[in-house]
């Protein structure tokens, strides 16, 4: 043997990555399933044509669903990603593909929501020249994503998609959209394959926890009296559901929700004192006036929540913890603030914190409810008039499913009072347009819930103004063939503003008197089965043959006309201004 | 009180994010007095230098809010006493006035103005200074006819600061340490978390 021949192998040659030779495309898709995406919503057009033909080779590994819309995808990834904790992903065109979009996107940065959103671009070189469906995407949707980029070379893609998904979910989570030319969706090039991004030179989506100011905020909360916990999607986003029990259990401490926070914990947790801000429960909002410390944890004091501030709990001290410092003292000056995922954080508290029980001071929350009950709740629950009420038909509901249902509800009257009645025994149950308020998100929402959690039951509850925002995703469930549960509760107007009218517009109803299609033989044009129910006896039964039909249906529900949600906080009111009546 | 504040970002050089900061004021109604954006002592770091009229807890506000963009990798914010600044300005005159009038020149001289371009048709004076001095020349060369007059933004150095390179460093790594991935403001927690 000659000395001088040496194994190929064992010469160390630098080691490069094996590449071969793929679209900018086939690159977006390869990205997608390493970052373990299975579902799409998207909706084809001529600049994303590449990215469509590419898929229709990747249809086994895959799944994308067509809508009607792109709000309609958008909403949809929206809810998936709520029910699944996953990132949800959207393919839209350029020009108006890409402005449709621009309502979810809204509404996914202002509620933490994370996606991936890819648009397609005109080619780089037509950039600027008014192109056909050329737009600006990247400056129309800047202030409405956590972070944006425009791709115009394939060789891109990899590294900006991992950055985008990354983005995304880390930190407080939010909506990144990815702009792509045609040329780059077209373009060859070496892939060396897909390499997940963990860090980014400027990006801070996770900070160090100062255990000094933990300490502190122990130690207020010690003092206290009266101590009372505040919670939003923080708790649900930072999956520490569990975490955060235990520092109630521990620490004894009375917790109301915002509605973004609603469903982390269990609706029947005798710690759970219910509903914040303007159409919250009542004790939870006077007693926010009362307690001597608050304890925020992952909720920003929006102005729903928090009423007029100068009057919002000012005799309290005041702990927040938040991933994002920028909340801190936004809006509510804070005495100890604990940057940080409170996943970390909530355990550190409940370590320093002293095992008690507040018995008197959760019994006045109790008391409260009590008024509550006589003066709203029986008479919304069990109402003695022959008019349906919405809290009734929640009611219901919860005892057919025992609150296990996904609930997805569209903005409106029907909105607060499914919020305030509908229960959950878990996490990520509750899905709704909360910071934007955007009509029409239900019934995309819950088709987008559906796909994220597949084996649970999904209810959208919409008002008939809302469903008619964006009833054309009732083709994209009779095309998908998705089980989704739809409860129209029409009271024949744009409730939630007609009862606005009523109360502080001299009862001026200005525009509020909304017609309505026959919503079941709409359904049915689509394939879908539904009934209307007008009369109390029939309700139970008609929900029950809603949830036992084995594919979606749609039951409208027709709801006395001028029934208004209470209690509430008036706009530009202090939270102990709540009114019964 | 609003007062002027000068805020210092240093960021990655990015399409797009100059409208991503911009935003963040105009959003709120706040006007920019003057923006500048330039390199910094460090390859591939640029630094926008942002003077607004507002009150400190604004400012504050403001500047977590830029702090927050991805490839924003820090904000801080300054007064006037805490910053040593200029602007650079230019001033149009035609040649023959000048020419004909040694009091200009003598003028030109005292508020420490240099002549960068003499044509026969017009001279091009430079000038660089503070707000006030450069609004002072355009007051003395208003009578002579000034033809333009153009002032740059403000560029500005922060007294105490000791650059960016020690912190680039902790950036760069894998897990910085807590100086980086601490909020600023966080430190001065009597200042900031105040009841
Ligand atoms: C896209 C959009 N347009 C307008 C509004 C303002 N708005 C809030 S609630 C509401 C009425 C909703 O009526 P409906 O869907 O029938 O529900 P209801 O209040 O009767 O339960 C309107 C118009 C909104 N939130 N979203």
């Amino acid at each position: 043997m000659n000395t001088l021949e040496i194994a190929p192998e064992k010469i160390a040659l630098p080691k490069k990555p094996a590449t071969r030779p793929v679209s900018g495309s086939v690159a977006v898709l390869e990205a997608f399933l390493a970052e373990g995406v299975e579902t799409i919503f998207g909706y084809p057009g001529g600049a994303i044509m590449p990215i469509y033909d590419a898929l229709y080779d990747y249809q086994e590994k895959l799944k994308h669903i067509l809508v009607r819309h792109e709000q309609g995808a958008i909403h949809a990834a929206q809810g998936f990603a709520r029910s699944s904790g996953k990132v949800g992903v959207v393919f839209a065109t350029s020009g108006p593909g890409a402005t449709n979009l621009v309502t979810g996107l809204a509404d996914a940065q202002i509620d933490s929501t994370p996606l991936v959103c890819i648009t397609g671009q005109v080619y780089a070189h037509l950039l600027g020249t008014d192109a056909f469906q050329e737009t600006d995407v990247i400056n129309i949707t800047t202030p409405v994503t956590k972070w944006n980029y425009q791709v115009t070379d394939a060789t891109e893609i990899p590294a900006v998609l991992a950055k985008a998904f990354y983005i995304a979910k880390s930190g407080r989570p939010g909506p990144v959209l990815i702009d792509i030319t045609k040329n780059a969706q077209l373009q060859q090039f070496e892939y060396e394959g897909y390499t997940p991004c963990d860090h980014i030179r400027s990006y801070r989506p996770k900070p160090i926890v100062r255990k000094e100011y933990v300490a502190q905020a122990a130690a207020l909360i010690n003092e206290a009296k009266k101590p009372f916990v505040l919670f939003g999607q923080g708790v649900i986003l930072g999956k520490a559901e569990k975490e955060f029990k235990a520092f109630l259990e521990k620490s004894g401490i009375p917790a109301a929700w915002t509605i973004l926070g609603l469903s982390a914990l269990p609706s029947d947790h005798p710690l759970n004192v219910g509903m914040l801000g303007m159409h919250g429960n009542y004790g939870p909002n006077v007693l926010t006036n009362e307690c001597d410390v608050l304890i925020a944890v992952g909720m920003r004091f929006d102005d729903r929540v928090t009423g007029r501030l100068d009057k919002y709990a000012k005799q309290a001290k005041v702990i927040h913890l938040d991933i994002d410092p920028c909340e801190i003292d936004k809006n509510v000056k804070t005495t100890v603030g604990i940057w940080g995922d409170c996943k970390e954080t909530l355990p550190l508290l409940t370590e320093l914190v002293n095992a008690k029980t507040h018995p008197e001071w959760l019994q006045k929350f109790r008391d409260y409810q009590e008024q509550e009950n006589q003066a709203v709740i029986n008479k919304e629950l069990r109402p003695g008039s022959t008019e349906m009420t919405m809290g009734e038909v929640i009611n219901v509901l919860n005892e057919i499913t025992g609150g296990d249902a996904i609930i997805v509800t569209d903005v409106g009257q029907h909105q607060m009072v499914a919020c305030r009645y509908a229960k959950f025994n878990e996490s990520r149950s509750n899905i709704t347009s909360g910071g934007l308020g955007t009509m029409g998100f239900a019934l995309p929402a819950a088709i987008g819930a559906k796909f994220g959690a597949e084996k649970r039951t999904v209810v959208a509850i919409i008002g008939d103004g809302g469903f008619q925002m964006t009833l054309q995703e009732l083709g994209t469930i009779m095309q998908s063939g998705i089980d989704v549960k739809i409860i129209i509760l029409n009271n024949h107007f744009l409730g939630m503003v007609r009862q606005w009218q009523q109360l502080f517009h001299d009862k001026r109803y200005s525009f509020v008197d909304i017609a309505s299609p026959d919503f079941v033989m709409l359904a049915k044009a689509y394939g879908i089965d539904g009934m209307h129910v007008s009369d109390r006896q029939d309700l139970r039964e008609a929900l029950t043959t809603m949830l036992l039909h084995p594919a979606s249906y749609l039951l409208e529900v027709k709801v006395g006309k001028e029934n208004n949600v209470f209690p509430m906080v008036p706009q530009g009111c202090s939270v102990s201004e709540i009114r019964l009546s | 009180m609003k007062q002027e504040y000068t805020i210092t970002v240093y960021t990655e050089n990015q399409i797009g994010l100059l409208n991503r900061i911009a935003i963040i004021f105009s959003r709120r109604k706040i006007n920019v007095e003057s923006l500048n954006t330039s390199p910094s002592e460090i390859e591939g770091i640029h630094r926008f230098t942002i003077v607004i009229n507002e009150v400190e807890d604004v400012v504050k506000k403001l500047a977590r809010q830029i702090e927050k963009q991805v490839e924003v990798l820090k904000a801080y914010y300054n007064t006037n006493e805490q910053i040593i600044w200029q602007e650079l300005a230019l001033y149009k005159v035609p040649t023959d006035v000048i020419a004909e009038k040694v009091k200009v020149e003598r003028l030109l001289r005292e508020h420490g103005a240099r002549a960068v371009v003499i044509r026969k048709d017009y001279t091009v004076f430079e000038a660089t200074g503070q707000r006030e001095e450069t609004d002072k020349l355009v007051e003395v060369l208003e009578p002579y006819g000034l033809i333009e007059f153009v002032r740059s933004a403000r560029v500005a150095i922060i007294k105490d600061s000791h650059g960016f390179h020690e912190k680039i460093k902790e950036f760069e790594r894998e897990k910085p340490g807590a100086e980086v991935i601490e909020n600023e403001y966080l430190d001065k927690q009597a200042e900031v978390f105040s009841m």
